[in-house]
């Protein structure tokens, strides 16, 4: 069963992997902020182009000097898909889940994969305005996950 | 005119399949199932596999032309060529590859294969239970972080973000993705070696088939298969002294529009083929418009990208997909533009593609189950929605 009412909370249940902040320390910087409940993109300090996902160079101008810039935890929502075949063992419990591609207009239009809160059979409206919801992951090496959402 | 061009100067002169299996059942080592492939080619030409000195790959098969060639004894190795990146989106730029090799003088024949057995690796449409629990695989390709903890991780899940965006920016009803799959599925009915063949479909099993994931229902999606194929290419001269009507290679082209696909759904042509620019550059080399075209493959690992491989190479406009994408235009003997004649990766076999690139061949020989009458353009688009991606127009 999805929706925060997995025993832990999450949206989706325990076995799947981790986020692993990237070993050469591209994008620790935005695991960071998430556990601190704060959406941040990385953003060229030359040409102020945002960029995701995090890279070393920027894309538009080949600075190497990029930043973390916070941003409004919002979005809209671009593109959708629900999973129903459960093709890793640990969301077998947890079909049908939602998956949507969610573009943040105030972060130069990059674009997140997130999953979408609520009833997983919902009707699903590219365009609708989303806000976003910083889903913890306890343990021994606690993250958070950036979720999205309907709002009131 | 002596521009740089491969175009007209190779042919495909042999073509070579093994058997075809579901997937994990392959009697055979996948070693076999390619020095089959690869040999069967030979005999096709009417060559001595002996004469084989090149050879051409894509999607890091990991069948590696220096096992090939010294399990078979060949006497010298002049060309040696992995396609980078892109899975099943090489199967045409391996093609390409390997008429710029011989058209470079570098080799004489050289032979393209690809050969897949899951059973003996693992299955490439579930994730990777393996990979995914130690992701980053490869610590070189960021953006795992950034999906799999969302339930994003399978090949199916990559396609379908972007073929819904397709399908909503362009107001594409579902009667589109259901005529593809059963044009598909008619084919198989024709073609004995199809794994599809005795196996049709209707429309309302397709409608009824479960979903995998929204927009993709079972029939929606390829197969898995064990299996192999190739082919020989060499120059135009060497193709007319040998035994079969030589296919001859009028364009091939391979590559990327801008930022497509590696910042994990963050390029600005999203919902793209990936295949307009590719497409371009293909039409250019062979002096053809898609109006020209006799008959097509086009790499369907889902019918949301046949499509979308379909609307890129010209064939209709986005406008014009509900009325153009029907049963009775793309499927055999009557369709305007008869598709997956052999019955595809659908209902054929899933051989990364390369068995649309035989039956690419078969229809300019005259000899495919489904056979366009006086085929002479016959083209085959590679996987749209990776980067690269390729596609191949192959000519009488």
């Amino acid at each position: 069963m999805t929706g925060a009412s997995t025993p832990r909370g999450t949206y989706l249940p325990a076995g799947l992997p981790a986020p692993l902040p990237s070993a050469d320390g591209l994008d620790a910087p935005f695991w960071s902020a998430a556990r601190e409940h704060r959406l941040v993109v990385q953003r060229c300090n030359s040409c102020h182009t945002f960029q995701w996902t995090p890279e070393w160079i920027c894309h538009r101008c080949h600075s190497y000097e990029l930043g973390w810039e916070e941003v409004q935890p919002a979005g809209i929502l671009y593109s959708w898909e629900r999973v129903w075949n459960p093709s890793h063992e640990a969301v077998a419990p947890a079909v049908p889940y939602l998956i949507v591609l969610v573009e943040l207009p105030q972060a130069g239009n990059i674009r997140m994969i997130g999953n979408l809160l609520g009833d997983p059979l919902q009707d699903v409206v590219i365009g609708s305005a989303l806000e976003a919801e910083f889903e913890d992951h306890p343990g021994p090496e606690p993250y958070t996950l950036v979720q999205w959402k309907l709002p009131k | 005119m002596t521009a740089s061009t491969i175009s007209g100067k190779t042919a495909i002169v042999g073509i070579g399949e093994t058997g075809w299996y579901r997937h994990g059942r392959s009697p055979k080592a996948e070693f076999v199932l390619a020095l089959e492939a690869i040999t069967r080619a030979a005999d096709d030409a009417g060559l001595d596999v002996r004469d084989i000195d090149g050879i051409a790959g894509f999607a890091y098969d990991r069948n590696e032309p220096g096992r090939i060639a010294n399990a078979l004894g060949l006497p010298e190795i002049k060309f040696s060529n992995m396609h980078w990146g892109g899975g099943g989106g090489g199967g045409s730029a391996a093609i390409g590859n390997a008429a710029a090799a011989v058209a470079a003088g570098y080799a004489n024949y050289v032979v393209v294969f690809r050969a897949i057995a899951q059973g003996q690796f693992r299955r490439l449409g579930q994730a990777m239970q393996q990979d995914v629990a130690h992701f980053p695989e490869n610590p070189n390709t960021p953006g795992h972080s950034y999906a799999a903890p969302y339930g994003l991780f399978a090949p199916a899940h990559m396609f379908a973000l972007r073929v819904r965006r397709f399908l909503y920016e362009n107001d594409i009803g579902p009667d589109a993705q259901a005529a593809i799959a059963l044009a598909a599925y008619h084919h198989a009915q024709q073609n004995p070696r199809a794994l599809m063949h005795g196996r049709p479909i209707t429309r309302e099993q397709y409608d009824g088939s479960r979903w995998i994931v929204e927009p993709f229902r079972l029939f929606d999606c390829c197969q898995e298969s064990d299996g192999a194929a190739a082919v020989i290419v060499t120059s135009t001269e060497r193709a007319r002294d040998l035994k079969q009507t030589p296919a001859f290679i009028l364009g091939a082209a391979q590559g990327s529009g801008q930022r497509y696909g590696a910042a994990l759904h963050n390029d600005s042509d999203y919902a793209s083929a990936n295949q307009r620019k590719v497409a371009e550059r293909l039409y250019a080399m062979a002096g053809v418009e898609a109006k020209d075209v006799d008959v097509v493959q086009a790499y369907d690992h889902f019918t949301g990208g046949v499509i979308m491989s379909l609307v890129e190479h010209g064939f209709c406009r986005p406008d014009e997909v509900n009325s153009f994408c029907t049963f009775g235009n793309l499927s055999w003997p009557h369709g305007r533009l008869p598709l997956n004649t052999s019955g595809g990766n659908m209902a054929e076999c899933y051989v990364h593609g390369f068995e649309l690139i035989t039956e690419a061949v078969r229809q300019i020989r005259g000899t495919s189950t489904c056979q366009v009458a006086g085929a002479g353009i016959s083209l085959v688009a590679s996987a749209s929605m990776v980067n690269p991606t390729s596609s191949l127009i192959l000519n009488r």
